[in-house]
């Protein structure tokens, strides 16, 4: 499972907002380059229209598509996908670095559920991760959309789901010293919206989450529900505010960070195929 | 009547009407609320669920706000013997669907309907889940 250390580096440390996405239609690995270059084409062309998506700068997009061969749960994915928008500004005459704009890349980490049921001409890459501007987004969505004939959907996270995240993630070994786990909730009902953050040493939460699992390797609901309302009541107990009676909105572990709006950070390259397998299996389940 | 939980305040014993119905409300976006609902449970007297308690799921419309898992809820249903009935009060039609069959489930736990008991009306329901 050794991943290219470089290109990994890319996806760690970055805000990525969640998207489902149906099976693509008639792609092909190796046609990467020319997908670059019609896309490339189809943003100046959308730019030209006026449909700019940065005013006053005049700006050449270059676009790079490459594949992510070891960013897979098994033999059955697809390796992943992933598309560059770099800038060079056409006034410069000095060296042309190109400056990254956006990233996005689409993946699928053990996601034979989908692609064992899905004919031959289809590619699942459920997942889709991206970050940089929205309107890139959507000028890179949507020429996805009309090539493929596919369907990218917004991936929000639940509750139970962001639940299930600190619950797994607290829980996983960590040689160096770990940030807190924090879980944000947001008061429903108000007139004032009011947030609440309770932040746990990462130490006791792993503790917590030991006495709790039964069986390393696999996590039940039960476990999960053991594992929140002892935090539910621990608060409780010094604040008397009943937590289960507020949104969870947000949540912070040493692996990751996820919030409901379907935005998620990743910070361990050691447990990046893990974090993938559980939002490639969010992403399936809204398609399905 | 509404009540934030159970047992009823005793003071008030002697004022109120015979119960027909309970009506358990588990907002599907508050854990609370199931944790309020479990609780409240023991102190409901046996009698009550042969058919004269059911459970309402309110806001499932909103699948991305869900803090509990829906087979809890069933599970609970299948627990107590009681039908599990799910809505979303956001939306007006479904809103008033809802009250509808709350109203004849009350009906036919205040025997008001000829020929149909609590218990046989309960029965009914299960069998059609089983199905």
């Amino acid at each position: 499972e050794k991943a290219d250390p470089q290109k990994t580096a890319l996806l760690l440390r970055k805000a990525w907002t969640l998207y489902s996405v149906t099976p693509l239609y008639g792609f092909r690995r190796a046609r990467l380059r020319d997908y670059a270059r019609l896309l490339g084409a189809f943003i100046a062309a959308e730019k030209q229209k006026g449909l700019a998506v940065e005013v006053g700068v005049e700006l050449d997009i270059k676009v790079a598509l490459s594949s992510l061969a070891d960013i897979r749960g098994s033999e059955l994915d697809q390796a992943a996908l992933l598309v560059q928008l770099s800038s060079r500004s056409r006034g410069s005459s000095r060296n042309s670095e190109d400056k990254p704009l956006w990233w996005g890349w689409f993946c699928s980490v053990f996601g034979e559920e989908l692609s064992e049921n899905v004919p031959e001409p289809f590619t699942c890459l459920p997942l889709f991760l991206s970050h940089g501007a929205e309107s890139y987004t959507a000028l890179v969505g949507s020429w996805f959309q009309k090539t493929f004939d596919c369907c990218f959907r917004r991936l929000a996270i639940s509750p139970l789901n962001l639940s299930w995240m600190v619950a797994m993630w607290a829980g996983c070994k960590l040689d160096r010293a770990a940030s807190a786990v924090e879980l944000v909730f947001s008061v429903p009902r108000l007139a004032q919206p009011l947030e609440i953050s309770y932040a746990i040493h990462p130490e006791d939460a792993k503790a917590l989450w030991d006495t709790v699992q039964k069986t390393p390797g696999e996590i039940t609901q039960e476990e999960v529900d053991v594992f929140m309302d002892c935090l539910y009541a621990h608060f409780h107990r010094h604040f008397k505010i009943h937590l289960s009676a507020a949104k969870l909105v947000k949540i912070s572990t040493a692996i990751a960070s996820a919030h409901c709006d379907g935005i998620v950070k990743i910070l361990h390259s050691q447990y990046l195929p893990g974090v993938l397998m559980l939002l490639t299996e969010l992403a399936i389940s809204q398609i399905q | 009547h509404l009540a934030t939980s159970l047992p009823l305040p005793s003071e008030r014993d002697h004022l109120r009407p015979r119960i027909d119905l309970v009506v358990f409300m588990i907002d599907i976006k508050s854990k609370y609320s199931l944790k309020n609902v479990e609780t409240s449970l023991a102190y409901v007297d046996a009698s009550f669920f042969l058919g004269k308690v059911c459970f309402l799921v309110t806001g499932v419309g909103r699948v991305n706000a869900c803090s509990i898992e829906t087979n809890a809820v069933c599970k609970l249903g299948e627990t107590y013997c009681s039908p599990v009935l799910f809505c979303e009060l956001e939306l007006e039609g479904v809103r008033t669907a809802t009250a509808q069959r709350l109203v004849q489930i009350l009906r036919i736990c205040a025997g008001h309907i000829p020929g149909v008991s609590a218990l046989s009306f309960v029965s009914l329901m299960r069998k059609s889940d089983d199905d």
